[in-house]
């Protein structure tokens, strides 16, 4: 399998701040890449500077490569096109204040697509990936917000895969909703590790045991170790690892 | 059909993202633009007046006489309007500040949340009469109120004044030191309480410290409103530029006085165009003008602090 | 013993501190109350005098002997365009200026001149922008003093409400839906287009009401700029009735027309000063309720 995405030392700063150290790593692709460490660690900006959203951020700084398909994202054109070919899922659930519908619909109506059924197969075809198909299938019209929060998660990463995109970020995507929902879309993204590359980012050390092919140990904004999930868990070179891997810091 | 027109106006303004941000940054910049051209008309209207104008006798003589009998030189004298505008600032501060402090105290920490809406509600009303209206309050319904009530031939003088301007900046005032008592954590109060202090105590020792900035900018905004205030000071003034021998003669409430925005008012029409009384009136307004900026530079450096990064 | 007897019973210093605390609360309260109440009292005696006058007829005649007859149709259309006009020209660049200040300026010291400039603006007394209309609209660009030169006095001097209430709106969209937005490939743009804008309309409506209300209200702005005493127009048609003025023409505004018959002309009957203002108070009081009560109702059905 090829390389997917590559980190060549990238430092990220804010401000004054080192939110990411010297990062160095590589992803393959179409494997479940886990990212586990303890909060500020800085996982999430590790997701940002994929997709290119810490431009957005005022103040941040990034130095080093990164390389999507071997190309360095830093130095795309079309940020956009990079960011339909990545999606993401954040923590909290958020729908957008429009139609479920229209949620989904959104990232590819911007991409100029407006035919509707065209438009109608995308929004079927993801809120069925995402398990949510069955319980919303009858009131499409209805505002995203009006969700209970597991369902906007769902409905945030239907929205995620209206681009088909080829790596999916999932940051921490349990935290907001129940073991059940949980369980539904793990199940979910065994499904999809088909079809793309996904890098899931979570404090949940057994989740990642469970799904992930490879584990990068994130610990104040330093990359401790990273390798195939067995052997972090089993016999990591550092101790740290080990210690929080199998829960004995947090 | 009209989704399709919509996806099509969608499209275009897609497309014209680059101008459109080009536009959005200029009208981003227009408020600078705006008070610049403020300063740079103004001064070009004026000139070449403030080389030529005796400053000395602008600041310090109350001999405002733009268009003088037959033969003698017109003089322009500001100290007398200075003072008129002066007195109706102090005067209808010491009217507005308690009211206006009394109030917002009240309404952020005692009053039910229902009450609080409706207050709120009839002081944003207060805040939208017209002061045109409140000119035509003093002139019409307080002036013969005041002649009576104190026995005086004219019932438009510098309390009459006072008491309008005052109520107008009371909106104000109580707007801007909600927010600054609003903005003080709740724990802030409730580790108060839990000392046992009274409701009182917590104010006074421990709000007014804690929001005193928003509370002294409420204040100074308020007395921008009073020195910049126009048809009401003008309506209700009466219009003389004496300065008093005795500032702390309680009589002078009953004089008339004229405020520098009164006196541009009142004299640009009889101003010929061009003419050197006219170049003076818009010195006045760059006076004017710059006591304005300064109490609102000052007072908004006062609530979000004097560093850049807190922006 | 009795205090050990019953713990809870307030101490002297207790007693006294609740008593205090209870002459303050009325206190204030007082204070808020006579704020509110003398002004509502005045506003009913106007309305009270100028009953006699007040009628359909009063708002569609136009004043006629220098406003001692007739009624005040002219000077209320007057005001109407000069509103509208105002309006045309400030709203967007308003909007559009609280929009870059929200969500494109950069976190920097130009970033903070500009509200800088904003919040100067809205303190520049109403008089230096009547000079400032003159020197730059009605002399420099030589438009004389008209009604187009007025409204763009208006247009400078509300610039700060417009910008303020945007600003404000844009800010409370919450951040999330930004960020999902630039997540699925929309530009800055597209996401403003898409989400924040139509989430924040109802606080920009405010703003454009505050704007129109502020507009309808203000005297000195004008003073030089275009508004007039009296005017001489047609008054053949209904046409005539309802567009008298070209932009390029001197016009009657209600809030000039209460000072004119309030203060310059002798022998002004009292009914028809008290009719004017009560119109013109009504009108900024119906415009602002009609603002608060749209906050309300949008406020009841918020979508997040």
């Amino acid at each position: 399998m090829s390389v997917h995405i590559e980190f060549n030392n990238v430092t990220v700063r804010y401000g004054q701040d080192i939110a990411l150290d010297d990062i160095d790593l590589e992803i393959k692709e179409k494997e479940v890449f886990s990212i586990v460490g303890p909060a500020n660690s800085g996982k999430t900006t590790f997701l940002k500077c994929i997709n290119r959203t810490i431009d957005l951020i005022t103040g941040t700084k990034v130095d080093g490569k990164i390389l999507v398909s071997g190309e360095d994202v830093n130095e795309m054109n079309n940020v956009y096109a990079l960011r339909r070919r990545i999606g993401m899922v954040f923590p909290l659930p958020v729908g957008l204040p429009m139609s479920i519908y229209d949620n989904v619909a959104y990232g590819p109506r911007r991409q100029g697509i407006s035919g509707k059924a065209e438009l109608d197969e995308i929004v079927e075809r993801c809120l069925k990936q995402s398990v949510l198909w069955d319980e919303v299938k009858d009131r499409l019209q209805m505002l995203g917000t009006k969700l209970s929060g597991g369902q906007q998660q769902r409905l945030t990463l239907a929205r995620a895969l209206s681009l088909d995109p080829e790596i999916l970020c999932l940051d921490e995507f349990s935290i907001a909703i129940d073991p059940v929902t949980t369980m539904k879309i793990e199940e979910v993204l065994s499904g999809l590790k088909d079809e793309m590359t996904i890098i899931l980012v979570t404090n949940l050390t057994q989740q990642a045991r469970r799904m992930a092919d490879h584990i990068a140990f994130f610990n104040a904004s330093e990359l401790v170790e990273w390798g195939e999930t067995e052997k972090l868990f089993e016999n990591p070179d550092k101790e740290i690892t080990g210690r929080y891997l199998n829960g004995e810091f947090g | 059909m009209i989704r399709k027109s919509q996806a099509k106006l969608g499209a275009f303004l897609d497309k014209a993202e680059k101008p459109i941000q080009w536009l959005i940054t200029l009208c981003g910049w227009s408020s600078i633009i705006f008070v610049a051209a403020i300063f740079i008309f103004i001064l070009k209207e004026s000139w070449p007046a403030p080389l030529t104008l005796n400053w000395g006798e602008f600041f310090f003589s109350h001999r405002w006489i733009p268009v003088p009998a037959e033969g003698n030189e017109p003089t322009y004298g500001a100290m007398g309007i200075m003072y008129g505008t002066l007195a109706i600032t102090v005067v209808s501060m010491f009217i507005a500040v308690p009211l206006g402090l009394g109030s917002a105290v009240y309404i952020s920490e005692f009053a039910t949340p229902k009450l609080k809406e409706t207050l709120k509600v009839l002081i944003e009303f207060l805040a939208a009469i017209p002061s045109i209206i409140w000119g035509f309050i003093g002139l019409v319904i307080m002036g013969p109120i005041i002649q009576k009530v104190f026995g005086v031939a004219v019932g438009v003088n510098l309390l009459n004044a006072s008491i309008v301007v005052g109520l107008m900046a009371v909106p104000l005032i109580v707007s801007i030191s909600e927010d600054a008592l609003r903005a003080v954590p709740d724990s802030y109060r409730e580790a108060s309480l839990a000392l046992g202090a009274s409701k009182w105590e917590m104010i006074y020792r421990v709000l007014f410290p804690a929001a005193k900035n928003g509370l002294l900018a409420a204040c100074m905004l308020g007395v921008g409103r009073a020195v910049g205030e126009t048809m009401a000071v003008w309506m209700a003034s009466g219009g003389t530029d004496n300065i008093p021998e005795n500032f702390f003669d309680p009589m002078l409430l009953l004089e008339r006085v004229k405020a520098l925005t009164a006196t541009i008012a009142g004299e640009m029409p009889e101003a010929v165009n061009g003419g050197e009384h006219y170049q003076v009136l818009f010195i006045v307004g760059i006076v004017l003008l710059t006591i304005s900026v300064v109490i609102n530079v000052v007072s908004d450096l006062i609530i979000k602090g004097f560093k850049a990064d807190k922006a | 013993m009795e205090a050990a007897s019953n713990p809870f019973k307030p101490s002297a210093v207790e007693k006294r501190k609740t008593r205090v605390e209870s002459i303050v609360k009325w206190l204030m309260f007082g204070m808020a109350i006579l704020l509110i109440i003398p002004v509502f009292g005045i506003l009913f005696h106007l309305f009270h005098k100028a009953a006699p006058v007040l009628s359909w007829d009063y708002i569609w005649e136009s004043p006629t002997n220098r406003g001692k007859e007739g009624g005040i149709w002219l000077p209320l259309i007057g005001t109407f365009y000069l509103v509208l006009v105002s309006l045309v020209i400030v709203a967007p660049v308003g909007i559009l200026a609280g929009i870059y200040i929200n969500e494109y300026a950069p976190n920097n010291w130009f970033t903070r001149v500009i509200n800088m400039a904003v919040t100067s603006l809205a303190g520049v007394p109403s008089i230096v922008h009547a000079l400032f209309g003159v020197g730059a609209f009605v002399l420099t660009l030589n438009m004389g003093a008209c009604l187009l030169s007025a409204a763009c006095t208006i247009a400078v001097m509300t610039i700060p409400v417009i910008v303020t209430a945007t600003r404000e709106a844009l800010a409370a969209v919450p951040m999330a839906f930004r960020e999902a937005c630039w997540n699925m490939g929309a530009s800055k743009w597209q996401t403003i287009r898409t989400i924040v804008l139509p989430n924040s309309i109802s606080g920009i409506l405010t703003g454009v009401i505050l704007e129109i209300s502020r507009a309808a209200g203000e005297t000195a702005p004008i003073l030089f700029t275009g508004a007039a005493a009296s005017v001489a127009v047609r008054m053949n048609s209904l046409g005539d009735k309802l567009m008298p003025y070209e932009l390029d023409d001197r016009f009657m505004a209600l809030s000039y027309h209460l000072h004119v018959v309030a203060e310059k002309i002798h022998g002004m009957p009292e009914e028809m000063k008290y009719g004017t203002a009560a119109v013109l108070i009504a009108l900024i009081l119906l415009i602002n309720s009609f603002s608060i009560t749209l906050r309300i109702f949008l406020r009841s059905r918020k979508k997040w």
